[in-house]
């Protein structure tokens, strides 16, 4: 009836935009702070495996077991920022190397893959996973059925991420500080704001949100543990903040497009609709079209660097600043 | 009491050598920890790693095998990080080399030339290609400012998809259409034995062959240890590097500085591509889960880094992960799980990122905050 499919492709956008719009979120929140955190992909996997873990081990209702695994989580991501933090912050590593690090540390070939094997958990269905709670006579009305009501309950909870870390940002007075500090460390450590502080927790928070990102793949968009299941959503999400000029509200907008052209691939194969080698370009699609998006972005804002944090990628250190 | 980290003037000489050692050691300690912590016994395990790495037979050739495109991917690292360029685009730069070296060995090596031709050409078209996929990102950072980073990293998925269409999803040149298995599975056509590169026996441990490729990637560490300690260029390119104000006033030309960093860095992933299916596959590699599946690329990182981008210590690292990558292949299995040796990689750069800080910064202990005590003059 109403699956056409530009309505499919918006819809299923909005599925697989979701990790894509945490993770870019917890970026966001630690770019913002002065932390480039390069880690974002091996943090979503860790935070895959532990939520999908979590889930299998506790024995408890769906509700209860899904909201501990998100937890999980979170927490096990947070740990991972928390490595990148200390290096970075208390030991003045490069940020770029030591976020690289943190993706081989955790990533497809390293911590996330040995959990994954030494918990056992390939080819283990997910017990419980996310599902649309509205009605399904909500869920079929026309346009708005699927798009806003045949979703899970963790994208309504990621548009209440973007509503508070907007608010936090612009009309809260840490959220003011966050941007002090990573916009002029020195000043803000003149008006007596804790740099150091700032930035672990904005670095940590970050995690915690990426964790989400990837508990959202095992849990609700492909429910099971596959070695590497986030397939480069980690640093499409690093690109997602910069095309979104440092902003919460246009992380949304740009995470459902390149959800979007995720689903072009499946779309297409499902209706046996083929132009030319089709396999290659619609699974090349986000990658190409985020270099793309990162080149426009870079080209109109080569002269001011639309919002990027001044301080972002460098040390802070009090009497060399 | 209290600590302070003051900026060192001068980098004492045995601090640049200790400081890394002494990380790794702290790495392989924290490692032993985490294997304790996940309950694996962590003297076995790197009892395990190092026999399966150097000493059972076999394994050094096995070794070597994994080194190889190890060290092209760290010295293709080791050189643009040199210079802050972050390309992290030597993954889909080899592929790109395997698919461009091995069109020239099928082309030529169908059609009879004589090896040592067939050979050369097969290096000149891995480096051409990789430094031809490589050149995407720097052109974009030279002439649109366009984060490198993001843009090779994002080329190596493409390069991905690409090398899997050749072999699955197409029927390429490089694809092997004739006969039964083809039909079965499909597989890259194999190279006429003309194109296949030498490898020299040395008959120790049961005979270790040193492919031709190891040798190349020794020659590439020379060439570049040259070109960046002993030309203007490499002089340039370090102080850009290190300052681009400095190198700016100088009057260096970055935007061809940036071009020709990520092509150089780029050919020699390209060329670590070619020696993937010259001397060891054979064949184009397009399956998924064969080479894309190494992470080669990404390796290169951890081994660049650990080096200090210095090449000849990259070709030595490259053995040593190589050692670690082999060890974790041939004993994964039931109790010993893949990734462990991903987790102990991670472990050891994270321990040497840190140790970083001992090189260029003092640390004190104070019971007051004191005044600076007065530096040698350098």
């Amino acid at each position: 009836m109403n699956n056409t499919l530009l309505v499919t492709l918006i819809a299923s956008g909005v599925a697989y935009g979701t990790p894509l719009l945490f993770a870019s979120l917890g970026e966001l929140l630690a770019e913002r702070s002065g932390v480039l955190n390069l880690g974002v992909e091996g943090m979503m996997l860790v935070g895959a495996v532990m939520g999908f873990w979590t889930e299998q081990r506790v024995h408890a209702g769906p509700v209860v077991s899904l909201i501990v695994a998100v937890f999980v989580a979170a927490f096990s991501a947070a740990c991972m920022a928390a490595i990148h933090a200390f290096l970075v912050i208390t030991l003045r590593a490069s940020q770029i190397v030591s976020g690289l690090a943190l993706t081989i540390f955790a990533g497809a070939a390293g911590l996330s893959s040995y959990l994954g094997n030494d918990l056992n958990l390939a080819d283990v269905p997910a017990s419980h996973t996310f599902h649309a709670v509205f009605p399904s006579g909500m869920q079929n009305w026309p346009i708005v059925g699927p798009l806003v009501f045949g979703q899970t309950p963790l994208v309504y909870a990621s548009w209440v991420c973007v509503a508070a870390i907007a608010y936090y940002l612009t009309r809260t007075r840490p959220g003011l500080n966050v941007r002090a500090v990573g916009e002029s460390p020195a000043a803000a450590d003149a008006m007596g704001i804790s740099v150091t502080r700032y930035r672990y927790a904005h670095t940590i928070a970050g995690g915690a949100f990426a964790g989400v990102a990837g508990a959202t793949f095992t849990l609700a968009i492909t429910p099971q543990w596959v070695s590497g299941i986030t397939g480069g959503a980690g640093w499409i999400a690093i690109a997602l903040v910069i095309f979104a000029f440092w902003r919460p509200e246009l992380c949304l907008v740009g995470a459902y497009f390149f959800g979007a052209l995720q689903a072009l691939a499946p779309e297409l194969q499902a209706r046996n609709i083929s132009l030319g080698p089709t396999e290659l370009w619609t699974n090349a699609m986000p990658y190409a079209a985020t270099i793309v998006v990162l080149v426009l972005v870079s080209w109109r804002g080569a002269r001011r660097r639309l919002g990027a944090p001044a301080a972002l990628g460098v040390a802070y250190v009090r009497e060399e600043a | 009491m209290r600590f302070t980290v003051e900026r060192r003037l001068q980098q004492p000489r045995w601090l640049v050598v200790a400081v890394p050692l002494a990380s790794v050691l702290f790495g392989f300690v924290v490692a032993a920890v985490v294997l304790l912590a996940t309950g694996h016994d962590p003297v076995t395990s790197y009892r395990q790693l190092f026999d399966a790495a150097f000493v059972s037979t076999g394994s050094l050739d096995q070794t070597l095998i994994a080194a190889t495109p190890l060290a092209f991917t760290g010295l293709a690292a080791a050189v643009a990080f040199r210079m802050r360029i972050f390309n992290i685009g030597a993954e889909g730069q080899l592929y790109m080399g395997s698919i461009t070296g091995a069109a020239a060995g099928l082309y030529l090596g169908g059609r009879g030339s004589a090896s040592p031709w067939v050979i050369a050409a097969m290096i000149v078209a891995g480096c051409a290609g990789g430094a031809a996929w490589a050149s995407i990102a720097g052109a974009l950072r030279a002439f649109f400012g366009t984060s490198e980073i993001l843009t090779s990293l994002m080329l190596n998925y493409v390069a991905g998809y690409i090398l899997t269409y050749l072999i699955f999803q197409s029927e390429s040149y490089w694809r092997q259409t004739k006969g039964f298995n083809a039909t079965v599975f499909p597989t890259g056509k194999p190279l006429p034995s003309n194109a296949v590169w030498p490898a020299w026996t040395l008959h120790t441990q049961g005979g270790i062959a040193l492919p031709l490729g190891a040798g190349l990637a020794a020659v590439a560490a020379v060439l570049l240890w040259v070109l960046y300690r002993r030309t203007r260029f490499g002089f340039e390119v370090q102080v850009l590097g290190d300052s681009v104000g400095a190198a700016r006033y100088a009057g260096v030309r970055t935007r061809r500085k940036i071009l020709s960093v990520m092509a150089i860095s780029g050919a020699i992933a390209g060329l670590g591509g070619a020696s993937q299916v010259g001397d060891f596959s054979h064949s184009l590699d397009g399956d998924p889960n064969g080479l894309q599946r190494q992470g080669y690329g990404y390796a290169g990182i951890v081994v660049a880094a650990l080096a200090r981008y210095n090449p000849f210590a990259v070709v030595l690292v490259a053995f040593l992960i190589g050692g670690l990558d082999n060890a974790g292949n041939s004993l994964q299995g039931a109790d010993f799980p893949s990734g462990r040796v991903g987790v102990i990689q991670g472990i050891i750069l994270f321990s040497t990122l840190g140790g970083e800080l001992l090189v260029r910064h003092r640390v004190r202990i104070a019971r007051t905050p004191q005044a600076p005590a007065p530096e040698p003059a350098s």
